[in-house]
């Protein structure tokens, strides 16, 4: 496996993204994407659970036996979601409020366990921190990005009530439509699934394009060389 | 015998799994220990907003989050905070609930000895955003309607949204939702004024 941190990096923000490419974890993604702040807390959340789990992961790969690895990883995940959540209600009791409900949502969140199978069972532990790190921030960044079109058509605002998550400092980010009262539809479950949908669609363009332009390079190359 | 072999043989894996759920439980019981008290705290702040919310400032000069008395509601215990005055009870806040649209909708609320609503907060619900929600003193100011009311005034009939002949609003699209907070807030009057000899003493 590779030990490119960069390419890491790339595939789990771009490439093998947990929503928009491995469409892993659409249990929450559905669930909470009704405001980026809500989505950009999720994701947060999520993405500390997963750096600490590939990293325990990585780091006990050779002590589990592949028969009851499952066990284990699920046993270690459960434990370290039930941890942040009792960490962050007594200590960061106001996110806690906004988040609390979502927090346990992390335990079902498969991309959890799908990295630990696919990547840091496999790998050393500072590939698989920066694995989870790369897959956490794809997954915040699909999540917020959803979040933030369903609150803007649906109720006609941007980052609502950030200055909860983030603290008063980030009261700027909140942003209104003036007399926009919002089409309800996008908060509620379809348009959950429409959003997704058009954003699926548009990476697969986007992607298409890609390559294109990249094998149209390479011939060009090829072209060059003869 | 090399690990990776001794690493697949039967009797290792329960002691694997053993090691990992009494390492794991040792965690979560260091953890709930380390936490218990701030997030006691935490709630007991949460509880006493709330109560402050809905209870107009210098109304108590007791610590009512102690001040609690139980009594039975349709069959269930109900916990009624008790604000007092210089010793004599000035209010009493409890919380009701009520089904609505989409499940359970608590409410706070606090009722003066006089039989008047002092305030009313909606806790918890699961209504249909953009639709029910208004019920949020975040979202909309409705539920500050209640204030002022008593039994009396208006006349137990009037106690309703508009649609069913009473004086408070309903919401375009959602009817169910207030209709339950005012059943919820209507029910907690007519508790409160059967029982006001035992909340108050």
């Amino acid at each position: 496996m590779s030990d490119n941190y960069g390419s890491i990096m790339k595939e789990g923000l771009w490439g093998q993204n947990v929503v928009f490419a491995q469409l892993l974890a659409m249990c929450p993604t559905m669930a909470v994407t009704t405001s980026g702040t809500n989505g950009l807390g999720m994701g947060l959340a999520t993405t500390a659970v997963l750096v600490v789990s590939n990293i325990l992961v990585s780091a006990i790969r050779h002590t589990v036996s592949s028969q009851v690895r499952i066990p284990v990883f699920v046993v270690l995940i459960a434990t370290l979601v039930t941890i942040v959540d009792m960490a962050m209600n007594a200590w960061l009791h106001d996110l806690y409020k906004v988040l609390g409900l979502f927090i346990a949502l992390i335990v079902v969140n498969c991309a959890i366990l799908g990295r630990a199978e696919a990547f840091a069972v496999k790998n050393g532990v500072v590939a698989s921190a920066v694995d989870g790190l790369a897959m956490g921030l794809g997954f915040t960044g699909a999540l917020t990005v959803i979040g933030l079109i369903r609150e803007f058509l649906g109720a006609g605002t941007l980052f609502a009530q950030a200055s909860n998550l983030l603290g008063p400092a980030f009261a700027f980010l909140e942003m209104k439509v003036p007399g926009y009262g919002g089409a309800l539809l996008m908060i509620l479950p379809p348009g959950g699934f429409a959003i997704l949908g058009f954003l699926l669609a548009g990476k697969r363009i986007l992607d298409q394009r890609l390559e294109a332009k990249a094998a149209e390079a390479a011939g060009c190359a090829i072209h060059a060389a003869t | 015998m090399n690990f990776e072999s001794f690493r697949e043989k039967i009797g290792y894996q329960p002691v694997l799994l053993g090691t990992f759920a009494l390492l794991a439980s040792g965690a979560l019981a260091w953890a709930s220990g380390a936490t218990g008290d701030s997030i006691a705290a935490a709630e007991a702040k949460d509880l006493r907003d709330s109560l402050s919310e809905v209870l107009p400032a210098g109304m108590a000069d007791n610590d009512f989050l102690k001040d609690t008395v139980e009594l039975d509601k349709d069959g269930k215990p109900i916990l009624i905070y008790r604000a007092r005055k210089e010793g004599t009870v000035q209010a009493a806040l409890f919380k009701v609930s009520e089904r609505g649209y989409s499940g359970e909708i608590q409410v706070l609320m606090a009722v003066g000895v006089d039989g008047r609503v002092l305030g009313v907060r909606v806790l918890k619900h699961t209504e249909t955003p953009g639709l029910g929600d208004k019920i949020e003193i975040k979202k909309d100011p409705w539920v500050k309607g209640f204030d002022g009311k008593s039994l009396g005034d208006p006349v137990p009939e009037k106690w309703a949204v508009k649609k069913d002949g009473g004086i408070f609003d309903q919401f375009a699209g959602a009817t169910i939702t207030p209709r339950a907070v005012v059943k919820a807030v209507k029910g907690g009057m007519e508790f409160f004024s059967a029982h006001k000899a035992e909340i108050s003493g």
